[in-house]
């Protein structure tokens, strides 16, 4: 489809849009903070909310391609890199929330968390593994990257195993919630599989 | 008693001296006059916000006196109260369901008189008192929670335990009616809980009724639980229904969960991490975004009491 047929409020107002959508679970937990609604251990709330909402992101960057492929709209992948980049943004909230409120910036017990307790060094890999994507998420990046670019940008399949593996790992006894975004990634990375076969497929030399 | 560090004393907290002694005072005479206490008028230091039926004739004592004491909506609203849900603010949603009275414990195994006690037996035939203690979590979390309640040995002695009895297990109510959480098994409930028979017999270990002067809600543990204030927090079991003594060692439900990670003894202790996560800071919840962390104590500050029970013990390996 020419770039110039898209209806002008895919033009204009689509990006803006999401964007602002994007930044609602960060208004809604100002809010919270401000209006004393996040009870009385409010740096557990911010933690919480922020991991969240990073895995979140990250689930919802997955889902495009599977999207795309579900309704044959290209708007999907559009909105990927944006998607992809607030799954940082909310990534790096959550970590600087742990660095700073949670650890209280104390040096030795971060490096004794990051070792000693997989489930931080496999949340701190994860994110440390986010840094280079959002570093490349730019067109010039993705030009001067060329064909490196889409195997760098691979990582956040493991990223997503990581973070998923984290979430699991933290839980005392209720599994229920870990266990639902594991079962949407796996979903979501079986869509893929499969279209990444179907493509191998149509894009294999007839006879 | 060793005393919390906190910066600033809030002034909706504290009953002034001169009120609760002038308090005091008129209750005497009401008693002496034979009006009885049932006016409404708690001798609690700490009053609550009337949300739950006053207890009468709350004796004073000198536990926890300077420690600043924890919002009611803090102790009542962030609970780990599994048989309601897994969310700290699930139990204060979801616990009226419970249904407190009527109300028996049944008190059995190694003793000489065993049988049943109801909560208007146990507030008529045992006196009630306050006691302000440090609650610290295995979640590195704690609170200042003034209790009403009795000691435990209160209760126990009236049952006549035999030499046989070593231990005392404790048992939470099994009802997924009124405890819906127990529809999942997250737990293999009922919540279990245990204590060597000197821990539970220890002066500092309390059978609680109340909170604040008034009844407890049930997302506290309505309308019996167990307060011992040296250990973890999953140690004191909430809404209890048995108490049975015991020559072995009883199983309880989080050690038996994950024996790495809670041990039986529980024993609040900086120099033991859990595998998951660091003992030696916790955060005092009703504290600000930005407040600091507070130093953990061995035995969560109350070591100069009850050390003493552990002498000899390598507390690492019995955590």
């Amino acid at each position: 489809m020419n770039a110039f047929a898209r209806p002008p409020w895919q033009r204009w107002l689509l990006k803006p849009a999401v964007f602002i959508v994007c930044l609602l679970p960060l208004l809604a937990l100002i809010d919270a903070l401000q209006s004393g609604t996040l009870g009385p251990n409010p740096v557990e709330a911010v933690l919480h909310a922020t991991g969240d909402w990073a895995l979140r992101f990250l689930l919802l960057t997955l889902a495009m391609t599977p999207l795309r492929r579900l309704t044959g709209q290209g708007i999907w992948l559009r909105l990927r890199r944006m998607l992809g980049l607030f799954c940082f943004f909310y990534a790096s909230l959550h970590f600087m929330t742990w660095l700073g409120l949670d650890r209280e910036f104390a040096w030795d017990g971060v490096l004794e968390d990051i070792v000693k307790r997989p489930y931080i060094t496999l949340g701190f890999l994860a994110f440390v593994l986010l840094i280079p994507l959002a570093a490349t998420s730019t067109k010039g990046m993705m030009r001067r990257l060329g064909s490196r670019w889409r195997r760098l940008h691979r990582a956040v399949y493991l990223i997503a195993v990581l973070a998923v593996a984290h979430f699991l790992w933290l839980v005392k006894a209720d599994l229920f919630e870990p266990l639902l975004y594991s079962g949407l990634l796996v979903l979501l990375l079986l869509a893929r599989g499969n279209t990444a076969w179907l493509a191998s497929r149509a894009g294999r030399p007839v006879g | 008693m060793p005393i919390h560090k906190r910066s600033a004393i809030r002034n909706s907290e504290i009953t002034e001296q001169a009120v609760w002694e002038d308090r005091r005072r008129l209750m005497k005479l009401a008693g002496a006059a034979g009006i009885g206490l049932a006016t409404g008028q708690a001798a609690a230091l700490v009053s609550g916000p009337g949300k739950q039926p006053t207890i009468p004739g709350v004796r004073e004592t000198g536990y926890g006196r300077g420690l600043t004491v924890n919002d009611y909506a803090d102790a009542t609203g962030y609970n780990n109260f599994y048989e309601f849900g897994t969310d700290k603010r699930d139990p204060a949603r979801h616990a009226h369901t419970l249904k407190t009275s009527p109300w028996t414990v049944r008190v059995d195994g190694e003793c000489e008189r065993p049988g049943e006690i109801g909560m208007e037996d146990i507030f008529a035939k045992i006196p009630q008192e306050e006691r302000i203690y440090r609650f610290r979590c295995v979640e590195a979390w704690a609170m200042v929670v003034p209790w009403v309640g009795f000691p435990l040995s209160a209760l126990l002695e009236r049952f006549k335990p035999t030499s046989r009895a070593k231990y005392v297990a404790f048992e939470t109510l099994y009802d997924p009616e009124q405890m819906p959480g127990q529809k999942r098994r997250i737990l293999d409930w009922p919540y279990r809980e245990g204590l060597r028979m000197d821990e539970a017999m220890h002066p500092l270990t309390l059978l609680a009724t109340g909170i604040y002067g008034e009844r407890l809600p049930n997302q506290n543990g309505a309308p019996l639980r167990l307060v011992v204030p040296w250990k973890y927090g999953f140690k004191s079991i909430k809404s209890i229904v048995s108490i049975r003594f015991t020559e072995t060692i009883p199983h309880t439900t989080w050690w038996k969960l994950a024996p790495r990670e809670y041990g039986f003894y529980a024993n609040v202790n900086p120099a033991v991490d859990h595998p998951r996560w660091s003992q030696k800071k916790h955060r005092l919840l009703g504290e600000g975004l930005f407040s600091g962390k507070h130093e953990t104590l061995p035995f969560n500050g109350y070591a100069d009491e009850v050390a003493g029970l552990y002498k000899g013990m390598d507390l690492r390996k019995f955590f």
